[in-house]
C-alpha cells in the first residue's frame, strides 16, 4: 500500500518562476487495484506521479510504502526502491534509439547483476508474451506505435515490480491500440501487480477495469471514488 | 561477486553499444586523440631510439680525444705533442688523426673528410680511393666503383674512386663520412706532414680515464682532452633537448585535446542527456551511469592510444620518423638514414599512457558527472 500525506511540490521554489505543482495531496493507493489520476494538462497529476513512484522526492510531506517512509531517503536508496517496487511506461514510452527492442527491455535490470542468459530469456520471454517475439531484434525506431508500447511495458516489467506507472499512456495510440493497452492493463491486475495510470482520455477513465478514479485539478485532488 | 562482475559487464556492453550508436561523433574524436597519441608516442619512441643508437655507436669511439687550442679555438696538433703524449704512463696506444670538413657545393652539404686510422683495420683505403657515408651516397649519386670529385676552397681538386658506402646502421655518425688515404688528404688540404686533426688515446685500465685525461692536461695545457663519457653526455644531452623542445611544443596539443574532450564531453546532446534520464528513471544509479560513461571514455582513449601507439611504432622504426627529421635529427642536407632498433620501454609505455589517458578521463569527470546527477523526473515532464 502506498500512502501519501500532506504532500506538495515546489518547482523553482525561490524564483520568480515558482511553480506549485501539486498542493497538500493525501492519497491512499492499495494493492492490486487499477487507480486512474485524470485530470487535465498542468492539473498536476504526472507531478503527483513522479513523486509517488520515487523519480522525485516531495517538497513537503510523507511518502510511504507497506509502511515504509520512502520521501526521505537518499538517491541512491530512492534508486533501490525505485527498481525494485516500479515499472515505468513513459508518455512516449522513451525507448533508447538505436537499440533493439530486446536490448531496451533488458536495461532496468543491468545494474541488478543478473546473468546476461537469464536475463535476455526473461526479456525474450516477455517480448513473446506481448507477441513480439520476431521483432526483438528490431531497432525500435522501426518498431510502430502500438508495438512501442508493448516494448515499453514490457521494460517495466522486466524486473518483475509490485506497481506499475503508466503515463498518458494511449495519448498517441488508435482506439484498437488502447483496446490493447487496457487488456495489458487487466492481465497485469490479474497478476496481483498495482496499476496507477495517468490520463485525460475518456476511453481510459471510463474502462470498467478501473477500480479507483483520482480527480485532479491545479495541484489538488477535487474529487475520488472510493 | 558474481552480480558485481555481470552488472559491470552489462554496463559495458552498454557502453560500447552506445559507442556504436554515435559513430561519427566517436570516430572524429578517436582519430584527434589517436594523432595527439602519435606525435607525442613518435617523439619519445624516437628519442630513446636515438640515444641507445648514439651511445652504441659512441663504444667505439676513443677513450679520450686530445685536441690542440689556440685563442679558444680547436687547432692542429703537432709531431711534439704526439711524442708528449705517448710518454704519458697508463696510455697503451696513441693515434694521430686526420679529419676535416669540406662544404661541397655540388651536393649543397657537409662533408666530414677523415683518414682512417690504424684501428679501423676494416676501413683501409689506397691512394686515389674513398669509403663514403650514405648520406653523400645519396647526395652525390655515387655507389662503389663510381668516382668521386671534390674540391678543396682552396680550389684543390680530389678524384677518388668509391671503393665502399658505409653500412647504414652506422648513419647517425657517419652519413656526411669521406674517408681518403692520408697522402690525398694532406694534399688536398694543404696539410705538412707533421701535423694531426687531433690525437686519439686509448687507455689501459679504463677506470684511469679521468685520472690520465687530468695528467694529460697538465703535460699539455694548451690542449683540451674529451672523454668517450663527455661525448656520450653530450650527445644525450642534444637529442634529450631536442625531444623536450618537440615535447614542451605538443604540450599545448594536448592541452587543446583535453580542451576539445572536456567540450565534447560537457557538450552532451539532448539525446544523450534524455537517455540518462531515461536511465536514471527505469533505476540506474548515478554510479551507474557514471560507471558506463567511464567505461565509454576508457574505451575510446584505448582505442585511440593503441592506433596513436602502432602509427607511431611504425613512423619511428618503419619510417625512421620522417616527419620529425628537421627537428630531432639536426643535420642540415644529409639527414641520416638508418634503421632503429624497435624497443619498447615499459616504462615510457606507462608514461606516454599518464600523459595521454589521464588528462583525458580528467577531463570528462566533470561534465559527465554534472550530467549523471541530474534528477530523473526530468524524462517525465
Amino acid at each position: 500500500m502506498i500512502e501519501l500525506t500532506g504532500v506538495t511540490k515546489v518547482y523553482d521554489q525561490d524564483k520568480p518562476t515558482r511553480v506549485d505543482a501539486v498542493r497538500g495531496v493525501d492519497l491512499t493507493i492499495d494493492d492490486g487495484r487499477v487507480t486512474v489520476l485524470a485530470g487535465p494538462s498542468g492539473s498536476g497529476k504526472t507531478t503527483l506521479l513522479t513523486v509517488i513512484g520515487c523519480l522525485a522526492r516531495p517538497t513537503t510531506g510523507r511518502v510511504t510504502i507497506d509502511g515504509d517512509l520512502v520521501s526521505g531517503l537518499p538517491e541512491r536508496f530512492l534508486t533501490e526502491v525505485r527498481r525494485k517496487t516500479f515499472g515505468f511506461v513513459f508518455q512516449r514510452f522513451n525507448l533508447i534509439r538505436g537499440m533493439s527492442a530486446l536490448d531496451n527491455v533488458m536495461l532496468p535490470a543491468y545494474p541488478t547483476g543478473i546473468a546476461h542468459a537469464a536475463l535476455r530469456d526473461r526479456a525474450l520471454a516477455l517480448l513473446d508474451h506481448f507477441g513480439l517475439a520476431d521483432r526483438s531484434r528490431a531497432v525500435v525506431e522501426t518498431l510502430s506505435g502500438g508495438e512501442s508500447q508493448r516494448v515499453a511495458i514490457a521494460r517495466a516489467l522486466i524486473n518483475d515490480p509490485a506497481v506499475v506507472i503508466a503515463d498518458e499512456p494511449t495519448a498517441s495510440l488508435d482506439g484498437a491500440r488502447v483496446e490493447q493497452f487496457l487488456t495489458i492493463a487487466a492481465d497485469l491486475k490479474a497478476q496481483g501487480k498495482t496499476v496507477l495510470i495517468t490520463s485525460h482520455d475518456p476511453r481510459i477513465t471510463r474502462a470498467a477495469l478501473v477500480d479507483r478514479l483520482v480527480a485532479m485539478a491545479d495541484g489538488r485532488i477535487v474529487e475520488a471514488t472510493p | 561477486m558474481r552480480a558485481a562482475f555481470e552488472r559491470r559487464r552489462h554496463l559495458l556492453d552498454f557502453a560500447v553499444a552506445s559507442l556504436l550508436r554515435r559513430p561519427a561523433k566517436n570516430v572524429g574524436l578517436i582519430v584527434v586523440y589517436a594523432l595527439v597519441v602519435f606525435l607525442l608516442a613518435s617523439v619519445m619512441l624516437f628519442g630513446t631510439a636515438v640515444r641507445r643508437e648514439a651511445a652504441a655507436v659512441l663504444d667505439a669511439a676513443p677513450e679520450i680525444a686530445a685536441q690542440a687550442m689556440t685563442m679558444g679555438r680547436h687547432d692542429m696538433s703537432t709531431a711534439a705533442d704526439v711524442a708528449a703524449l705517448k710518454g704519458l704512463r697508463g696510455v697503451r696506444r696513441v693515434e694521430p688523426r686526420l679529419w676535416g670538413y669540406l662544404w661541397d657545393s655540388a651536393g649543397a652539404a657537409n662533408y666530414t673528410l677523415k683518414v682512417p686510422t690504424a684501428a679501423e683495420a676494416g676501413l683501409t683505403v689506397g691512394k686515389g680511393e674513398s669509403i663514403v657515408g650514405e648520406g653523400v651516397a645519396r647526395a652525390r649519386k655515387v655507389s662503389p666503383g663510381k668516382m668521386l670529385f671534390l674540391v678543396s676552397p682552396a680550389g684543390k681538386f680530389l678524384r677518388t674512386k668509391v671503393k665502399a658506402v658505409l653500412p647504414s646502421t652506422t648513419a647517425l655518425v657517419s652519413t656526411d663520412l669521406v674517408l681518403v688515404e692520408e697522402g690525398d688528404f694532406r694534399a688536398f688540404f694543404e696539410l705538412p706532414p707533421d701535423v694531426w686533426t687531433d690525437v686519439a688515446l686509448t687507455v689501459t685500465n679504463p677506470r684511469e680515464v679521468t685520472t690520465i685525461a687530468e695528467k694529460a692536461s697538465v703535460k699539455l695545457p694548451g690542449h683540451r682532452f674529451v672523454t668517450r663519457a663527455d661525448m656520450i653526455r653530450t650527445t644525450e644531452a642534444l637529442f634529450s633537448w631536442r625531444e623536450g623542445l618537440a615535447l614542451a611544443l605538443l604540450g599545448g596539443a594536448l592541452v587543446a585535446f583535453a580542451i576539445l574532450a572536456f567540450d565534447k564531453a560537457s557538450g552532451l546532446s539532448a539525446e544523450e542527456r534524455r537517455e540518462i534520464g531515461i536511465l536514471k528513471a527505469i533505476g540506474w544509479e548515478t554510479s551507474d551511469v557514471i560507471l558506463m560513461k567511464l567505461w565509454e571514455g576508457l574505451l575510446i582513449s584505448l582505442a585511440a592510444f593503441l592506433l596513436g601507439f602502432a602509427a607511431a611504432y611504425a613512423h619511428v622504426f618503419l619510417w625512421s620518423a620522417s616527419l620529425f627529421e628537421p627537428v630531432l635529427k639536426g643535420w642540415s642536407t644529409l639527414y641520416p638514414r638508418f634503421p632503429l632498433t624497435p624497443e619498447i620501454d615499459a616504462l615510457e609505455l606507462a608514461t606516454l599512457a599518464v600523459l595521454t589517458v589521464v588528462p583525458y578521463v580528467a577531463a570528462i569527470q566533470v561534465p559527465i558527472w554534472r550530467t549523471a546527477t541530474a534528477d530523473p523526473d526530468v524524462v517525465m515532464r
